[in-house]
């Protein structure tokens, strides 16, 4: 592959436009709701129509709106039309011949849509995640050609460090700082792994990049290997997400084919290639070391650091591990400058966010917000806010790790440092909004029992202390615990966050302690009065504290 | 624990073992390991791989994968036990996987599995004593759009409540085990 093909491919596609383009959402929300059988009906329905020379149906990644799927986008005139069945696919069609039809109609222009920034999902909704030409058409792999035809590993590493990326998994550990430290590590073998394994309950948003976009991840992996002298890369994906694992084959057998992976890319020395490793189940493989542990074909154990996967990870070698979302980021970085991406976000934060909102919202499903956005537009605006007129009570984020941000507090601007402030984390970006009928003693039991049935059982205080606490929460619940038993809770929470091993344990009582700072009410409602208890045990169930 | 996949100890050195049942999928696995070139980093991809074929993960099969590999079968059998996605015991003809990740909690999931637990009179987690279903929980299917989401034999099924699940499942465990 030289830039003459790379430019005549991307020719080629663009010359084969047609007048209107049929666009059919096959992300996994939409698959599940007959996705598949929609686009047939509509390809057959053009067909039928004899409209194939001017109209172009196309399978693409997450158009987003994933309550109200199946989509399907019909350009021009840029209309959206949801829950598309398959018995709609001919009135559809015509539409377009000045038909009318009674499938429900999507407002593109709604907040959902207006408020949202697209640099991770550019592409989503708009390529063939399945035909790399597609890519190719928006501009895909010429970041790569410029990165190795123009640029040095050291001044991408330095573009990378001056756009002030930060990674996605979570943490926010500086991304630029990462690839500087694995550059530096003299080796003669190091890796690249990507870290695809989102097992946040209540995350899908590397699913849906993997699933709309997986060449755009495949290049920011390949700019990421030339930067930090790496041949070899991994994608962890979990085996929960067997459509992201499909089309990521097809991505890597196709970039192979075009000369995109393999040896001398662009005709440079350069060589890199990828594989796929499927993950099992184990929630706590999301963390870096365990993950590489997995990857070796071992129990995905946690072990401690130093030494960090910079300096010694995967076989011993130094390893570069970032999240989908961090590499989803790199090309565009590359494309339009360092400073471009500086520009966008917050001081701290930069750049846009991908999260999944779910919970009791109206609009659900994937957003690209930049950094620093308040919570409450996202939730109330974008959202639509609760149904059926329910008062939002709380916004969860970051999963089992992070924590239940109170709606007084919805003004909140997300970005890494504002989440934390608040006791919760900006996580790989699950984002589920709860109502008055949730009760936040409940939400801890369920995350604290995920963490105990997913710590590895390497270390104690993870393995003993989330049963304990568990135990705890489940007394509280049934209303026979005592102020004792509270403060025994609290004391256990501080005990497993600092002598954890590993980030799971670490911030296994962050829901814990966030829902007790902020819904402590809730907690003592529940808890059993001496006296009470001898006279008149309680009947009603917990009842929603903080009501309205 | 069985002992017929051992085969004499000059093979395993050689060659992968043969196993001596004869059932040919024991060869597709044997070539798929050969495939990985015996490397015992792909031991993960070769028990996905050995539950694909079989469905789930005997004793017996293990050992051939220990074998196969060269590993200890206790580092085998660590690993398949480590990992929630490998299965020890049959599974049911067929499957319903409720998902419990946060969206689909707090939109009700658990009363879902409330009301599976009592008409296949099993506990999540467990398979009917006929062999008809396997009533599971997942961590997070990644369908949060859809929640309360629920796998039917593969298929994704959004926005269930107790009496859609019931309805599903109520054909399955009229019929029986086919």
């Amino acid at each position: 592959m030289v830039l003459a093909e790379l430019v005549e491919i991307k020719e080629r596609e663009l010359a084969a436009r047609k007048k209107a383009l049929i666009t059919c959402c096959l992300a996994a929300g939409c698959m599940s709701s007959d996705g598949k059988l929609v686009k047939e009906a509509l390809d057959r329905a053009v067909k039928d129509a004899g409209l194939e020379s001017e109209v172009e149906v196309r399978g693409v990644g997450c158009l987003r709106l994933c309550c109200e799927g199946p989509l399907v986008m019909i350009d021009p005139p840029g209309a959206l039309y949801q829950k598309v069945t398959l018995a709609d696919a001919e009135s559809l069609v015509g539409t377009l011949k000045g038909g009318t039809t009674s499938v429900q109609r999507g407002d593109p222009a709604s907040a959902f849509f207006a408020k949202q920034m697209s640099i991770v999902l550019a592409n989503s909704g708009i390529v063939d995640p399945e035909r790399i030409e597609s890519y190719i058409a928006r501009d895909g792999y010429f970041a790569l050609r410029n990165v190795l035809r123009e640029l040095s590993p050291a001044e991408v590493v330095s573009e990378i460090t001056r756009s002030g990326l930060r990674g996605r998994g979570g943490a926010g550990y500086p991304t630029g700082l990462k690839w500087a430290t694995v550059a530096k590590t003299e080796s003669p073998k190091k890796f690249i792994i990507c870290n695809a394994d989102e097992g946040d309950p209540g995350a899908f948003m590397d699913r849906s990049v993997l699933e709309s976009d997986p060449h755009r991840v495949i290049e920011g992996m390949i700019i990421a290997a030339y930067a930090v002298g790496a041949d070899q890369g991994y994608i962890y994906v979990r085996a929960e997400y067997p459509l992201a694992i499909a089309r990521l084959q097809v991505a890597i057998r196709q970039a192979k084919q075009h000369g995109i992976l393999g040896s001398g890319i662009f005709e440079s020395p350069f060589h890199f290639n990828i594989d796929i490793r499927i993950g099992a189940g184990a929630f706590v493989c999301g963390e870096e070391t365990a993950l590489m542990a997995s990857v070796e074909g071992r129990r995905g154990q946690p072990r401690p650091r130093p030494p960090f996967p910079a300096e010694s990870g995967l076989f011993g070698k130094p390893t570069l591990i970032n999240n989908v979302e961090t590499f989803a980021n790199v090309p565009p970085i590359i494309l339009n400058g360092a400073e471009w991406f500086a520009g966008i976000g917050t001081e701290k934060s930069k750049g846009t966010k991908v999260f999944a909102l779910a919970g009791k919202v109206k609009n659900t499903g994937l957003i690209e917000v930049p950094m620093g956005i308040p919570l409450r537009e996202i939730v109330e605006h974008m959202g639509g806010g609760a149904p059926s007129g329910a008062r939002i009570k709380a916004v969860q984020t970051g999963g089992p790790s992070g924590g239940c941000i109170p709606a007084d507090h919805l003004d909140t601007p997300v970005d890494y440092e504002s989440l934390t402030k608040l006791g919760s984390i900006m996580g790989s970006g699950g984002m589920i909004v709860m109502d008055e009928k949730d009760n936040m003693v409940d939400v801890a039991r369920f995350f604290m029992e995920f963490c105990m049935d997913e710590s590895c059982g390497k270390c104690i205080p993870c393995r003993a202390g989330t049963v304990q606490m568990h135990n705890l929460l489940e007394k509280i619940i049934a209303r026979k615990a005592t102020a004792r038993d509270l403060q025994k809770l609290e004391e256990l929470c501080d005990l497993v966050k600092h002598t954890s091993l590993c980030g799971l344990g670490m911030t296994a009582p962050n829901p814990v302690l966030s829902t007790l700072r902020f819904f402590r009410q809730e907690y003592l409602d529940l808890l059993a009065v001496e006296t009470q208890r001898k006279t008149s045990p309680p009947a009603a169930p917990p009842a929603p504290a903080n009501p309205a | 624990m069985s002992i017929t996949a051992a085969p004499p100890k000059a093979a395993s050195v050689a060659k992968p073992p043969e196993h001596p049942s004869g059932d040919k999928r024991f060869k597709i696995l044997e070539v798929f390991i050969k495939r990985q070139q015996q490397r015992q980093d792909s031991l993960i991809e070769v028990l996905h791989k050995a539950q694909e074929l079989f469905g789930y993960l005997d004793d017996d099969l293990l050992l051939f994968v220990a074998h196969g590999l060269r590993l200890p079968p206790s580092r085998v059998y660590g690993v398949a036990t480590f990992y929630h996605y490998f299965k020890l015991k049959p599974q049911g003809a067929h499957t319903c996987v409720v998902c419990m990740g946060t969206a689909c909690y707090v939109k009700g999931a658990s009363r879902v599995v409330q009301a599976l637990e009592q008409a296949a009179g099993v506990k999540a987690g467990e398979t009917t004593p006929d062999g008809t279903l396997s009533l599971l929980t997942a961590r997070c299917i990644g369908a949060c759009g859809l929640a309360p989401a629920v796998v039917y034999d593969d298929a994704v099924a959004a926005r269930q409540t107790p009496e859609s699940a019931l309805e599903r499942v109520k054909g399955w465990l009229d019929h029986g085990p086919r």
